[in-house]
């Protein structure tokens, strides 16, 4: 089946086998090997990207679920040599340690600032439940997120994204 | 994990949703959030022939009052159930415990209709639906029905919902005011209740279950023993009379049962109405 997206800011189209999931979709297909597939169950959300603006496991999405949808993958944050204000606060505060869980991370952390621009600790790391540290290195990355929510740079301005008003349009949901 | 092959079809509304279904019947699924039902294809456990998309049907994501009720389309995501001020101010109960689902990235996708046709009795939803008194709409080739959610739950992730039906929207009667509270013991962040219970105290109570059978189920002695005059502590200990809770890595039977009577008397003086 042929479906179109933006990823990043470009419109791809591509022939896709139904069965064929989101992260592989963006790994084997668009060739973005950012996105990493770590649990594979929907648990550690290493494969975090946004869709519509919001976070999402692309483990557990179908590409034909995204025909039409406006995607954000780890790659889309900085523009060009200038990382984004959460990227930027995860290398100033050491939010990382093997870097493995650090794409997913960043994009959850991003979508929770836009929903919520001023958390508590408490609130970033129950934002970040659905992303695991096989390093537990949380720490740093509770502290980077904060950082970057202190420095009011809540990330929605950065990455353009339409937030919750920008999920998959009904128009594109005609019968194929 | 991949799935298994499938055939992919779109629904664009409602009626050729139902009219896929009649023409698939049981080989056919449908595919909302996807968050109960990919994560099975991958595993392998379901292999539908036919997966009908039906998470483009956006008349049907909706949170409105009418009358002494709140509704809520099938698809609205549980993120939009989690803030939204009518739930908030008038099921708050409901409001909180989409909420507790999953994490963020999960609550995105996942949809209030896919929890409850899905009928996993570790699932939160239906617990507050059933202690909540909802009720489940669905369409299907000769019109609409309503079951209360008490007949819904009908066994092991199945529901009374016929193979050519389509859940379309959950009526919740307005609980303003009342008292509730949602008691999830887990381990681990993310991970489904070991055992959860929902309560609403509203004149009568309704207590409902997580993960202590093989559907989602009301504790009928924990509001019996209520009615009939018990205390809240004397309740509780009801909580789990007469059920067969599943045992599994994460507890035994006893302890699901231990847990049960802990988490009933918790949430019965939570909600507690503050008079």
């Amino acid at each position: 089946m042929n479906i179109t997206v933006t990823v990043n800011g470009e419109t791809a189209t591509h022939d896709v086998e139904p069965r064929l999931l989101l992260v592989h979709y963006l790994r084997d297909v668009v060739g973005l090997t950012g996105t990493n597939v770590g649990c594979d169950t929907s648990s550690c959300g290493a494969c975090t990207v946004h869709v519509g603006g919001e976070s999402v496991k692309s483990c557990t999405m179908l590409a034909v679920q995204a025909d039409g949808a406006d995607i954000t993958t780890i790659e889309g944050l900085a523009q060009g040599d200038v990382l984004h204000p959460m990227q930027r606060a995860f290398r100033e505060n050491h939010g990382l340690q093997c870097g493995f869980c650090t794409p997913g991370m960043v994009m959850a952390a991003v979508s929770l600032l836009e929903e919520h621009p001023h958390p508590t600790e408490a609130e970033v790391r129950e934002g970040l439940e659905g992303n695991l540290c096989r390093c537990t290195g949380y720490h740093n990355i509770v502290k980077a997120v904060l950082a970057a929510a202190d420095a009011g740079d809540s990330g929605a301005a950065a990455t353009g994204s339409p937030g919750v008003a920008g999920r998959v349009p009904a128009s594109a949901g005609a019968p194929s | 994990m991949i799935p298994a092959r499938f055939d992919y079809r779109r629904a664009g509304s409602t009626d050729e949703a139902v009219g896929l279904l009649t023409e698939h019947g049981d080989d056919a699924k449908l595919l909302a959030g996807g968050h109960s039902l990919l994560p099975l294809m991958k595993l392998r456990l379901a292999a539908p022939a036919v997966l009908i998309d039906i998470g483009r049907l956006s008349d049907l994501s909706y949170i409105r009052e009418e009358g002494d009720a709140v509704v809520v389309g099938a698809l609205t995501r549980h993120r939009d159930i989690e803030v939204s001020d009518v739930l908030g101010r008038h099921v708050p109960l409901l409001a909180h415990v989409a909420g507790q689902i999953g994490d963020p990235q999960v609550r995105h996708r996942g949809t209030i209709g896919g929890s409850l046709a899905h009928g996993d009795p570790a699932s939160d939803l239906p617990a507050a639906c059933l202690a909540l008194g909802a009720s489940i709409t669905a369409v299907g080739p000769t019109g609409s029905r309503t079951i209360a959610a008490d007949d819904f739950f009908t066994g092991f992730l199945e529901t009374a919902l016929r193979p050519d039906e389509v859940l379309t929207e959950v009526t919740l009667p307005k609980a303003t005011g009342a008292g509730w509270s949602f008691q999830k013991f887990n381990r681990r962040a993310q991970d489904w209740a070991i055992v959860g219970v929902a309560a609403v105290r509203n004149g009568t109570a309704g207590v409902a279950l997580v993960n202590m059978g093989s559907t989602p189920l009301r504790a009928r002695a924990v509001e019996e023993a209520l009615a009939s005059g018990a205390g809240d502590a004397e309740a509780a200990d009801h909580a789990a009379d007469g059920l067969e809770p599943p045992e599994d890595l994460n507890a035994s039977a006893e302890y699901r049962r231990h847990l049960a009577r802990v988490l009933v008397r918790r949430a019965l003086q939570e909600a507690r109405p503050s008079t």
